[in-house]
């Protein structure tokens, strides 16, 4: 352990996740002398990989890759500090009649497919693109500013108002309208004003329910698809890639760059608590009983988490206390990570097929999915689950070994308080039911098991630190959104006290491997600190 | 019937595919609705020259074609497009653009009246969404068969006399937008006089089982020396539509269904189309915002430019004058060999109404691999930048 007795760090982040590691490298950019304490003996936070079965590497909880904001991967020159986000190919969802969907990755065999299933759904997905590409812009354009406070009278407020509503009337007074339903709708619903196929709808949806805690027929899923859309790999918007060595890959190279900015990173350095005195943040105290003073401190942990728990709440303001009590954070999410001996035969796939390596889903109707959500209000895991399965190792070799394969299994629903609390007999049933409902669609996939890492919410709230397990840090309902984000008056990056700031997915723009939370953050700690800004702006227009 | 296992060949061929492949001699191919279609074969001057001066012969088959049936077909295509149907009889076929709600040009395309067996409609994109979702309360059925007719364009001054060799009768009486049918060893054929090339030409269509046959007949008229025929592909056919005028949607413009930011659709008076538009006739879709647009003045237009000189105005910048303000830009363009002059289609902001007196276009263009930035006037030119008589001539010359 370092001896830091007496020294006074520029800024402390807690927490190494993605976002504290690239709001600490933007600080250290502009000459800080920072600090990073993460309470794991790895970092990455959700954006990890780890070796839990010999040669086989998992990426314990995100998997891919799209939100993150080439912007901040240029700036930290991300490329030379190791990371490679090469793009995936296509999904496909396995029907229980014996045939499949494929969004093929390729436009005329993916429009040809969707034909095969229905001609009229091949046109209307041209207006279904058009149309989520004109949110997708709007939102693009938010993802690395800071959003304005609607309560607050600054110059500086009124000038993103002024933004904010330029974008709004770049489009039609139509446009505007669609746009509030849109925010407001199911995502079934929003569908179903596009595609007429059942597997067609099911497979579309599914990006709408992952991570939170709402079904595909309730209100407000449609803006989660747009968050799982909005992204791109080099300008594909809606693409998503692997990143080469898994996800943990994407800390390292964070972390890389900040260390040769002069940046410092502790692992297995828990913080107890922050210090404040005289309504300021001066540094912190570790669960070890160490104090470590910084003039600026910075919470990559979740809402609650911050303000409940590494903060006393008499220092809060009773207005925080209540809102961060009452913040919506509902775990809904698992994870299975399977080393397998050899690549599973999906029976269904003709030999050679290319989907094999992209999303492969196994819920063929909006009715199964919307099933599987009640299961979750019951306190039940699903037992029709809706999972994402991908098998990265094809063509990334640094996962298993030649011949061998790594599967990352994704699952919505899985409760965080299930009947009667989770024991390992639960957790283990759990992970059985994941693993049937693939086998069903390929009978060697069980024989194939070597190892499995099997993840309830409670176990990613116990690593992570995630509360609840809820993966992006807070639902993403419109109550939680942009100025909204943790809460309102607090959506700026700026806590309760001077001098304390927060820097993760549960400010705007939200959950995913993004960095625009961490970079957001920075700039605006370097604007009080009147430092030299080393956060780029977006690419504009896209 | 789609298989499986069809991500194998990402191209679709069409059933003149074989013929095609073997006059393609440098295999350059592209996509066109996802069939693989040629794009040069040979020598572009050589194609561009057969449809001007001979005869030439272009695979159809990938055009978007829909059929619609039923009591209330002609209702519902009145109700669809622009342009009033109700004149259009059995064997005549007409050019139309349909909007949405907005007056905004969805596409254009052409319609057959085929008699007892409905209509057909011909487009560049794929529309049959928009046709179901249009239709309702229509009783009519609506099939898209883009691959169940096979299809030939058969362009040129000599395009008459080759299909007349080829054993195809009776193509004297045929009009300009008229349709014909006749036997051709044994089974049918529908000839219309009809194209995309600006010049005497028809398009001849079949069931795909006998494509091959209409194929080896005409080239037959080749092979026993009669006639000079050649295939040509995608490029020379955009050189001549630009010279003949015609606008191609996704390239001269945004598609209303595909236009992503606000205000690049494009109404058909901005489009220069305004001529298909009947603001007299009952109810269409796009009507009440077209009706208002027409009455006040028109703010931009897609015009015809004569480009002076001989350097290419790729992609250029147009201006109110040399280095003056900017107004429009360049959407695509061709040098025409048989004006000797550059062609375009661009997109110019009009002033209270009017075309800017003067338009120039910033042309920047290489020699050796050195560029060089030049400045060219330019005209627009209301009508088509070319016409020849023997489009229309009942009956036509022999060449
Ligand atoms: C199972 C799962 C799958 C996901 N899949 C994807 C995906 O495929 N793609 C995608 O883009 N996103 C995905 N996400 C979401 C994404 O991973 C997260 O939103 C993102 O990684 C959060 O990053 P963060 O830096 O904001 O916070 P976190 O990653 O939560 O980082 C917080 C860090 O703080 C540390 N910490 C907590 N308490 C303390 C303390 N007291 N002292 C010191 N350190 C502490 C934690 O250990 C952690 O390292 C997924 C998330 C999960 C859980």
């Amino acid at each position: 352990m370092a001896n830091n007795r007496g020294k006074k760090y520029d800024a402390i982040v807690i927490g190494a996740g993605h976002n504290g590691l690239t709001n600490a490298a933007f600080l250290a950019k502009a000459g800080l002398d920072v600090l990073v304490l993460e309470k794991n003996e790895y970092i990455g936070g959700a954006t990890v990989s780890r070796e839990l079965h010999e040669g086989w590497k998992y990426s314990n909880c995100s998997y891919v890759c799209s939100l993150f904001r080439p912007e901040i991967y240029q700036a930290l020159d991300l490329g030379r500090h190791g990371l490679e986000v090469i793009p995936l190919q296509g999904s496909t969802t396995f029907m229980q009649n014996g045939d499949y969907f494929g969004s093929y990755h390729q436009p005329t065999v993916r429009r040809r497919e969707i034909a095969r299933h229905s001609k009229r759904d091949a046109d209307a997905a041209i207006r279904f693109d058009a149309d989520l590409m004109k949110w997708c812009r709007l939102i693009r354009g938010f993802l690395l500013r800071t959003p304005p406070n609607p309560a607050s009278l600054k110059p500086r407020d009124a000038w993103e108002f002024a933004y904010l509503v330029k974008q709004f009337y770049g489009l039609s007074e139509s446009q505007i309208y669609e746009f509030i339903r849109f925010f407001t709708m199911s995502i079934a619903e929003y569908l179903e004003e596009y595609f007429e196929s059942d597997v067609i709808l099911a497979h579309f949806s599914g990006g709408s329910i992952i991570g939170t805690g709402l079904g595909v027929y309730s209100p407000g899923t449609a803006y989660v698809l747009l968050h799982h859309a909005m992204g791109d790999v080099d300008g594909n918007i809606g693409s998503w890639g692997f990143s080469r060595g898994g996800m943990g890959a994407i800390a390292k190279s964070i972390a890389a760059s900040f260390s040769s900015f002069g940046g410092e990173i502790r692992t297995a350095a828990e913080v107890r608590q922050i210090r404040v005195a005289g309504r300021r943040a001066v540094g912190v105290v570790l669960v070890s009983g160490e104090e470590i003073d910084a003039s600026v401190v910075v919470s990559n942990l979740d809402a609650k988490r911050t303000f409940l728990g590494v903060m006393d709440p008499k220092d809060l303001p009773e207005d925080l206390l209540h809102r961060a009590e009452n913040f919506k954070i509902r775990g809904s999410s698992g994870k299975v990570n399977i080393a397998l001996d050899g690549l599973p035969n999906m029976t269904a796939l003709p030999q050679g097929s290319p989907l094999t390596r992209g999303h492969m889903h196994f819920t063929d109707t909006l009715e199964r999915l919307e099933r599987g959500y009640d299961d979750w209000k019951d306190n039940r895991w699903s037992a029709d689950p809706y999972v994402d399965a991908l098998i990265p190792s094809q063509f990334d070799p640094t996962l298993a070994p030649p011949g061998k394969h790594m599967m990352s299994v994704f699952v919505q629903y899985c409760p965080y308080d299930v009947e009667g609390g989770w024991s390992d007999e639960k957790r283990d049933a759990f992970g059985a039911t994941v693993i049937d409902q693939i086998a069903q669609y390929s009978p060697d996939f069980k024989s194939m098991i070597l190892h499995t890492e099997v993840r309830t919410p409670l176990e990613l709230e116990n690593e992570v630190g995630l509360t609840e397990g809820n993966i992006f840090q807070g639902e993403l309902t419109l109550d939680q959104l942009m100025f909204n984000r943790p809460f309102p008056g607090y959506a700026q990056y700026r806590g309760p006290v001077k001098n304390m700031y927060l820097c993760s997915s549960s400010t705007h723009p939200g959950g995913g491997v993004m960095g625009a939370p961490g970079a957001n953050s920075a700039r605006e700690i370097l604007k009080d600190l009147r430092r030299l800004n080393t956060v780029p702006a977006d690419f504009g227009d896209d | 019937m789609v298989e499986k296992d069809h991500f194998r060949q990402v191209l679709q061929h069409s059933p003149f595919h074989d013929r095609i492949e073997e006059h393609n001699l440098i295999k350059n191919w592209m996509s066109w609705n996802g069939y693989q279609t040629a794009r040069v074969l040979d020598t572009l001057s050589a194609e561009y020259f057969a449809i001007r001066s001979g005869c030439s012969v272009m695979d159809l088959t990938p055009m978007e074609k829909y059929r619609i049936t039923g009591p209330d077909s002609l209702a519902f295509l009145n109700r669809l497009v622009a342009r009033d149907l109700s004149k259009l009889k059995p064997n005549r076929v007409t050019y139309v653009v349909w909007c949405n709600d907005d007056g905004k040009v969805l596409d254009d395309g052409t319609i057959f009246h085929l008699g007892d067996a409905g209509y057909r409609l011909c487009s560049q994109h794929h529309q049959l969404d928009w046709l179901l979702i249009s239709s309702q309360g229509f009783d009519v059925e609506i099939a898209e068969e883009t691959h169940e007719v096979a299809a030939l364009a058969v362009q040129g001054p000599t395009s008459c006399a080759v299909l007349r060799a080829a054993g195809i009768d009776g193509l004297d009486q045929l009009k300009p937008f008229g349709i014909q049918y006749t036997q051709l060893l044994g089974f049918e054929v529908m000839v219309s006089r009809t194209g995309y090339t600006g010049d005497l030409g028809y398009e001849v269509w079949t069931e795909p089982r006998h494509a091959v046959d209409l194929w080896d007949a005409i080239f037959a008229t080749k092979h026993r020396g009669l006639y000079d025929v050649r295939v040509i592909g995608l490029d020379a056919l955009e050189m001549v539509r630009i010279e003949a005028g015609f606008i191609m949607p996704g390239d001269d413009f945004i598609t209303a269904e595909t236009a992503v930011r606000a205000d690049h659709d494009r109404s058909p008076f901005e489009l220069g189309v305004g001529w298909t538009v009947n603001l007299d006739k009952p109810y269409f879709t796009g009507k009440g915002a077209l009706i208002k647009e027409k009455s006040s003045a028109i703010k931009r237009r897609l015009v015809k430019l004569v480009v002076e000189g001989n350097k290419p105005p790729v992609d250029s910048f147009l201006y109110d004058a040399m280095k003056g303000k900017r107004i429009g830009t360049i959407k695509s363009q061709t040098w025409s060999p048989i004006l000797k002059a550059n062609l375009a289609m661009a997109d110019i902001d009009y002033i209270n109404g009017k075309a800017p007196r003067e338009i120039w276009a910033e042309i920047y263009y290489q020699k050796e691999l050195t560029w060089h930035a030049t400045w060219a006037r330019t005209t627009v030119s209301e009508k088509p930048f070319w016409s020849h008589p023997r489009k229309s001539a009942t009956p036509p010359g022999p060449y």
